[in-house]
């Protein structure tokens, strides 16, 4: 039975409901104005009213408009289908709201998430007689490469008995596969469809573990020097311009895991149109099918509304966390966090909430804590593994790093990948700065990382002090200049530059630059080691300048060549002769 | 229009507040003055309280003024007989022409939907080589020109609109002098394109929240006109003061300021309009070109420093002359060299990297070090390439443009020297430049 309600005030898009009798926290609730039904959401009860947030444009709401309250709390629909597609932060399917309503998105419209028509070929797991409780596998279904699992939903009550699954065969979601007896004898009939509410974590696994396998993401200088667990967490501030975006799109496309979900979270569309329409004729470099099969795109863009911004990021999350319910790794981007914890802060000023810093909610740390706490590594029920690994961008207003969402967000994160303007406008690729980035994985991961090779660690923190070496060394020859340095410490300095031009920067627009495998990082690394470690003797500082210009240009050349072709070996070939020289 | 109020309660800043029942958020009121009207729109409703946000200015406004509510939000015309007509920040005609007779539209619609977007892949040409050449304006494409106060903004602004290819001009004005009105309006009008602008101009002496609501008005026309088919280039001056306007309003609302005075919300105001340029699949395009001034050359400003972050790149305005550096339209590699000459990219390259090392060579200059003979080389080059390309009253399809890149080049270096791929050097190195220096 649903509660009814009447709208007594309306500012922005918060409106103030009286109701009859009870309402829940973060209910559901639709206020119907003319012929339209605007979704909205209860944020605050204050005795007989309570302060909801509306999903859509507010125009024409009036004091009076009859409300209606769900009972339910936000939820996303689960089940097959759900990859390739494209939603909005509500879970609206963007391309079948295209065509119902033309160009423009048309408020109070909201559609299936998940196709009703398309049948899927079901195979049951489970059998007649079997106790099932929530999180329990039913049966399978073929979603493109994936075994998609048919779960007993996963807020069901108690122990059920199985009285009936649906035979082999093709079903569509809304059908009934499995119907089971709960303890008071009640029986449910159960579909591939369940809902799940997005605030609240998906956590139906045995237990939590130290994330400790590498999330490889093809890019040298996160894998190599600051890298990222599967199951872990990474924040990439950077000022507007610094190549955010290009960054999470390489990501998108390398990352070694199964599922992407691209949460475009108020950017721009344009950003997002890139994704949606390229990753279809774009190749997986480990399943060799197109990325859209393992991509969900979930984009509430700068223009959406506000308050569908600041749900997206929950409902992406929590689609990730479904899929790592079948021992999946799920990598979860968020471009950008600033723009929903902005999506906070308006909120927060419509409730006349007493302001922290920069006019930001007081409890934006504590929300930020929570955003990043969903993503992690588990052990489920039946022993297998899955993951959701959340790498979030940052805005921060004026490149700068002090801001809260920043700071909130480093108080939380495992990896630090800070991007500068110092080092975009050098043109120096992804701007990463190795001088002020870190990622506590490098020590959680050592066991791991030194089955590489029992060095791996060490020698990574070899060329990382000597990157800091070489800069302290060209701070210095900027106030005494290039006469007043020492050759050994020029030499330092040039060993610091070439392993920011060799392997620091990467070429995002060359095929073979773009990527590199763990191997082939590995493979390169050891070898550059081998290099900064060899003994140069140079006539004087033009000289070694003249050396390192030249193995500069060999290596970037060898970088280009595609892995152990014939330009391959011939460059390295050549490197080894330098390092046997 | 359905009901007379005779009684407004409190008058504060410019909003207005009465008693009245049955009002929709964002419906617009005409409050009915002895000699004056005046519109507003509803902005917040509470019991029987409605809140209003006077256009025209709460200045002179009585509490027993008349209020009558019409029944719809803010509207704007749209139709062809809107060409070459000038209207102030309420929609009035302000050219001394007849109100069109045309269709209303509502104003500060939905937004386009995200799956409907395409790849843009079309360059508009300006004539002008620092864009052109080398930060090409691509359709639907949204990029500001960041600017201090003082720089021939507007002059640029309206050199991009007389020359664009474009089928329509929509000029939005916010916060103009009238000097700087008069001065679009005449050179539109001496250059013959006025007959395809429409301008929505907010001068400087109007109400404030007229300024809201040009980029609205703009904006909504343009749409129709781009779902209609046409190439529609909407320029936007100035955005810093619509930002001002902004923030007046909402400190007059009582609202936390979060940053230097603005809004919490200035990001998603600024994105809600600047989301409007769109290439429509099969049909028209709005493309906007904006100003915003940066207050101290401070580009950390919330106002450079959210648009930033909405745009597609931005230009940078610096001495009378479009920076080179720092200057970025993110959209051009969608075009360069592939719409564009094959040598497009690799000459834009070629030309930055040098001038990049020329400043070095003032640099050098400037400390007093001794110059080597590249860097009088460097330096000539630097000379030319400023007063042949940046310059601002050059004016030359980039056609020509690129030839005149080659042949700069050609004058002081030695292919070699430029770096430049061999099959291209061979192509378009010119055998005979205007200058000492040729061998290929």
């Amino acid at each position: 039975m649903s509660v009814s309600g009447k709208v007594v005030a309306a500012y922005g898009n918060m409106i103030t409901a009286s109701f009859e009798t009870d309402v829940q926290q973060n209910e559901v609730a639709y206020v119907i104005t003319g012929d339209r039904k605007l979704k909205s959401e209860v944020i605050r009860v204050r005795g007989t009213v309570c302060d909801m947030q509306v999903f859509e444009d507010t125009r024409d709401i009036k004091v009076g408009d009859p409300v209606e309250f769900t009972g339910n709390l936000l939820v996303v629909e689960l089940g097959p289908g759900l990859l390739e597609q494209i939603y909005d932060g509500l879970q609206n399917p963007l391309p079948q709201l295209a065509q119902q309503s033309g160009l423009f998105l048309k408020r109070g419209i909201y559609l299936d998430c998940l196709d009703r028509s398309k049948q899927w070929e079901f195979t049951p797991a489970a059998k007649v007689g079997d106790s099932v409780q929530a999180g329990d596998v039913l049966g399978t279904v073929p979603e493109g490469i994936f075994e998609h699992k048919i779960f007993v939903p996963f807020d069901f009550i108690g122990t059920a008995k199985v009285k009936k699954v649906a035979e082999k065969g093709s079903y569509t979601v809304a059908e009934t596969v499995a119907e089971v007896e709960d303890e008071k004898g009640e029986m449910h009939n159960l579909t591939m469809v369940q809902e799940w509410p997005i605030k609240i974590a998906l956590a139906k696994y045995k237990e939590r573990i130290l994330p400790v396998e590498p999330l490889v993401t093809g890019c040298r200088i996160i894998d190599t020097f600051y890298p990222v667990a599967k199951g872990g967490t990474a924040c990439i501030p950077g000022p507007f311009g610094s190549g955010k975006t290009v960054l999470q799109q390489l990501i998108s496309r390398y990352a070694n895991v199964d599922i992407i979900i691209v949460a475009a979270c108020g950017e721009r569309a344009g950003e997002v149109v890139e994704t949606l329409r390229e990753f279809p004729h774009l190749k997986d470099p480990y399943t060799g099918k197109t990325l859209m099969e393992r991509t969900i795109i979930i984009c509430n863009t700068s223009s959406m509304p506000v308050a569908a911004r600041e749900a997206s990021i929950y409902t992406a999350v929590t689609l990730g966390e479904y899929y790592r319910q079948m021992g999946l790794n799920v990598l979860l981007l968020a471009d950008s966090t600033s723009r929903w914890a902005q999506a906070l802060r308006e909120m927060s000023g419509r409730l006349e909430e007493i302001p922290g810093e920069e006019a930001f909610p007081a409890y934006l740390q504590t929300r930020i804590a929570e955003f990043y706490e969903r993503a992690g590594y588990v052990t489920l029920e039946d022993g297998s593994k899955g993951s959701v690994s959340i790498i979030g961008t940052v805005s921060p207003a004026g490149g700068n790093f002090e801001e809260p969402v920043t700071q909130g967000t480093l108080a939380v994160v495992g990896a630090f990948l800070g991007l500068t303007w110092a080092r975009s406008n050098a043109r120096r690729f992804p701007a990463i700065d190795p001088l002020i980035s870190w990622s506590k994985y490098v020590e959680q991961m050592k066991e791991t990382l030194d089955k590489i090779d029992p060095n791996w660690v060490a020698m990574v923190k070899d060329a990382q002090k000597m990157i800091f070496a070489g800069d302290e060394i060209k701070k210095r020859m900027d106030v005494v200049g290039e006469e007043g340095t020492s050759l050994a410490d020029f030499i330092i300095y040039l060993k610091a530059e070439l392993i920011d031009a060799v392997y620091l920067q990467q070429n995002a627009f060359d095929d073979v630059d773009a990527y590199n495998t763990m191997e082939r990082q590995v493979y390169v690394f050891k070898k550059l080691t081998e290099v900064l470690r060899k003994e140069i003797t140079a006539q004087d500082k033009e000289d070694a300048r003249q050396i390192f210009f030249r193995l500069t240009a060999l290596i970037k050349n060898w970088n280009s060549s595609e892995w152990e072709s014939d330009d391959f070996k011939k460059f390295e070939e050549q490197i080894n002769e330098f390092i046997g020289s | 229009m359905r009901e007379i109020v005779t009684r407004i309660k409190e008058i504060t800043g410019s909003i207005a507040s009465l008693h009245a029942t049955g009002v929709g958020l964002g419906e617009l009121a005409e409050i009915q003055s002895p000699g004056r009207k005046t519109l507003g729109q509803v902005i917040r409703v509470s019991g029987d309280v409605v809140t209003l946000q006077v256009f025209g200015g709460t200045k002179g406004l009585s509490t027993n003024d008349h209020v009558r509510f019409l029944g719809h939000p803010m509207q704007v015309k749209y139709g062809e007989s809107m060409l070459g007509r000038i209207f102030n920040g309420s929609g009035v005609p302000i050219d001394g022409g007849p109100e069109p007779v045309e269709e209303d539209i509502p104003i500060g619609g939905p937004s386009f939907n995200p799956a409907n977007r395409i790849i843009a892949k079309q360059m508009i040409r300006t004539n002008i080589p620092m864009i052109d050449v080398f930060n090409s304006l691509v359709v639907s494409q949204k990029l500001p020109i960041f600017s201090i106060p003082g720089e021939p903004y507007n002059q640029v602004l309206a050199r991009v609109g007389m020359q664009a290819e474009a089928d329509i001009i929509i000029l939005g004005g916010m916060g103009l002098k009238f000097d700087d009105y008069t001065f679009f309006k005449e050179t539109f009008e001496a250059s013959g394109v006025m007959n395809r602008v429409i301008m929505f101009i907010h001068q400087a002496s109007d109400p404030v929240v007229e300024c809201l609501l040009v980029p609205d008005m703009a904006l909504a026309v343009a749409e129709r006109f781009a779902e209609a088919g046409r190439r529609v280039l909407t320029l936007l001056t100035d955005m810093t003061s619509f930002s001002d306007a902004l923030k007046e309003i909402s400190i007059s609302m009582e609202q936390i300021p979060s940053n230097r005075g603005y809004p919490g919300d200035l990001y998603s105001q600024l994105a809600s309009r600047y989301e409007k340029a769109v290439d429509i699949e099969g049909l028209g395009d709005i493309t906007i070109l904006a100003v915003t001034t940066m207050p101290g050359d401070d580009v950390t400003h919330p106002v450079p420093d959210n648009t930033g972050y909405i745009t597609e790149g931005q230009f940078y305005l610096h001495n009378g002359v479009i920076d080179p550096f720092g200057s970025l339209s993110r959209l051009k590699q969608n075009v360069v060299s592939k719409v564009t000459r094959e040598d497009h990219n690799d000459i834009m390259n070629a030309m930055i990297r040098l001038y990049s090392d020329c400043r070095e060579s003032r640099n050098k200059i400037a400390m007093g070090f001794k110059l080597s003979k590249w860097d009088e080389t460097l330096l000539a080059y630097g000379e030319d390439f400023e007063k042949e390309l940046m310059a601002l009253e050059v004016n030359i399809p980039i056609e020509e443009a690129l030839d005149l890149c080659w042949d700069i080049l050609a004058r002081h270096f030695d292919a070699i020297q430029t770096g430049m791929k061999d099959h291209l050097v061979e192509k378009y190195w010119p055998k005979k430049a205007s200058g000492e220096k040729n061998a290929a």
